[in-house]
């Protein structure tokens, strides 16, 4: 009897984990195919699975898009970088510090709701539509799951973990370092992932509405203008960015699993 | 060593929660005693050794320690909590664990090294210092936390029912550890429990507190024969005479 709940509750193993995630993808490209061929859905607008991924691996054999993936990627990775920098000791001082945290309280609740999509024209006034465009709007957008789980981390820290530090006469910075800032990192971790989809939505939308420049967003922006619309070029820049999240989803996930094994041993297993 | 005059704390004072923790309590150990504090659940024990590490500004009275007044964690002091997979940060080995206080020591790093290695043997864990507090039992985790109290080789050692959390038989183990110890350390230790027998068995000096406010409402002599055994201590009329003024103590039925 317990021997049989216990294998319930036991997580399915690595490789069965993938080989479900890949049979789901194969099954919804098959869907795609189904639709496109049978004509349910007009080829012209959903070309089948098969011509969007083939056209997918030949654009990697196209220079241009390279370069249109390359300025892409490295827009999201500066943004999403020095979001990092700014929002987790911005996180840090004021789940710290409660009077700063008041203080600025009524400014951080009227900014955090504007949708950063909103800003990409203002923004382009300013400083142009150039690569720091897309940086400024990807640090703005990020800045806020890392600001609010490193603060949400903070608060989690266990007020004896502190306590036991003090007891043998370590000063408060000390503390922050040696025990608030260890005891967060699993939330302050997945605050940076969540920032990742996050900036790689902003990286992409701020090019397809600024329109000019390069970019994998400039590159569908372009092939849906065209007469007639590009339709696999679309789709298949569409799935170069979708597969991007999802790699750099797995590898944070996996990264994570690594660094906090003691925060999984402690709080249980969950996928 | 330690000296404590007219303490009082009061939780929240001036509010409608206000609590009165300790009121006007009174106590001296001297060096090197083995010194238990027994009381009531909830009668400010807890309050009274945070007062003593320096982790509370207590509202009234003074502690002083080694003749220095504590107005925040006087040096060479360590405390042992009663919750040790708190205490214990989970993020690092349990040799991390171990060697992280000596960091206030001016100890290099392998310096700080050896010291932890040689608490963990003396808590019989030398073996397990690469170990993460997540994979040892409990009773093993309280250890790992009085070798970080033993490494940093305090003069005043301060322990917050450290037995509270263990089956029977590890807490009689770590009773007898305590014993071990402060035969080869050089300390004073006081201990907080709410364990009649305990502190009885491990004390020099039993002091009882009344419910809160706590103050001292006993102080007793532990004059027990030879070495302190489980067994034969526990049934030698001495201790059985004890443990029984002890408890009326405790329940504030004085006979003396």
């Amino acid at each position: 009897m317990s021997a049989q709940t216990l294998s319930r509750a036991v997580p399915a193993s690595a490789t069965t984990r993938w080989r479900r995630r890949a049979t789901g993808a194969v099954c919804f490209a098959a869907l795609i195919e189904l639709l496109s061929r049978t004509g349910v859905a007009d080829p012209e607008f959903l070309p089948p699975a098969t011509e969007i991924v083939g056209r997918a691996a030949t654009l990697l054999l196209d220079a241009d898009f390279r370069a249109h993936a390359l300025t892409s990627a490295l827009a999201w990775a500066i943004g999403l970088g020095l979001a990092a920098l700014v929002a987790v000791p911005l996180g840090l001082l004021l789940g710290s510090v409660p009077i700063i945290d008041a203080a600025t309280r009524s400014v951080v609740e009227f900014l955090r709701p504007i949708p950063s999509v909103a800003l990409i024209p203002l923004v382009a006034l300013v400083i142009g539509t150039g690569l720091q465009h897309r940086v400024a709007l990807v640090v703005y957008a990020s800045l806020w799951p890392i600001l609010y789980n490193t603060m949400y981390g903070l608060r989690g820290v266990d007020p004896l973990a502190k306590e036991s530090l003090r007891a043998y006469g370590f000063g408060p910075l000390a503390v922050l370092r040696r025990v608030s800032l260890p005891s967060a990192a699993p939330f302050i971790a997945t605050g940076v992932r969540l920032a990742a989809g996050v900036a790689l939505i902003l990286t992409v939308s701020t090019e397809i509405v600024a329109g000019r420049g390069e970019g994998i967003g400039v590159f569908i922006y372009f092939a849906g203008i065209a007469v007639p619309a590009r339709m696999a070029d679309i789709l298949a820049g569409v799935f170069w960015v979708g597969l991007f999240g999802v790699a750099v989803n797995a590898l944070l996930v996996a990264a994570e699993r690594r660094a906090f094994r003691w925060h999984h041993a402690q709080w249980g297993e969950r996928e | 060593m330690l000296e404590i005059d007219n303490l009082s704390h009061v939780y929240g004072g001036g509010t409608p929660n206000e609590h009165h923790a300790i009121d006007g309590l009174n106590l001296s150990v001297a060096e090197g005693e083995l010194l238990c504090i027994v009381g009531p659940s909830g009668c400010g024990k807890s309050t009274l050794l945070r007062s003593i590490a320096g982790l509370i500004t207590p509202t009234g009275g003074q502690v002083k320690v080694e003749g220095n007044l504590v107005r925040q964690t006087p040096d060479n002091l360590a405390v042992v909590f009663q919750d040790y997979s708190r205490s214990l940060f989970p993020w690092m080995s349990v040799a991390d664990n171990v060697a992280l206080p000596l960091r206030r020591k001016n100890m290099d790093k392998s310096r700080r090294r050896e010291a932890a290695q040689e608490a963990l043997e003396s808590v019989g864990l030398e073996a397990a210092g690469r170990k993460y507090p997540f994979q040892l039992s409990g009773g093993m985790q309280q250890r790992v936390a009085i070798a970080r109290a033993l490494a940093y080789r305090p003069t005043l050692m301060l322990m917050d029912e450290p037995f509270g959390s263990v089956d029977a038989q590890t807490r009689e183990d770590l009773e007898d550890l305590v014993l071990k110890v402060r035969g080869h350390h050089q300390m004073t230790i006081v201990l907080i429990t709410h364990d009649i027998d305990e502190s009885v068995y491990v004390g020099d000096r039993v002091v009882v507190l009344s419910k809160a406010p706590a103050h001292v409402v006993g102080d007793l002599k532990v004059d027990l024969p030879g070495p302190r055994d489980q067994i034969t201590t526990r049934e030698h009329p001495d201790f059985v005479h004890l443990r029984a003024e002890v408890g009326r103590l405790v329940r504030g039925h004085a006979t003396v």
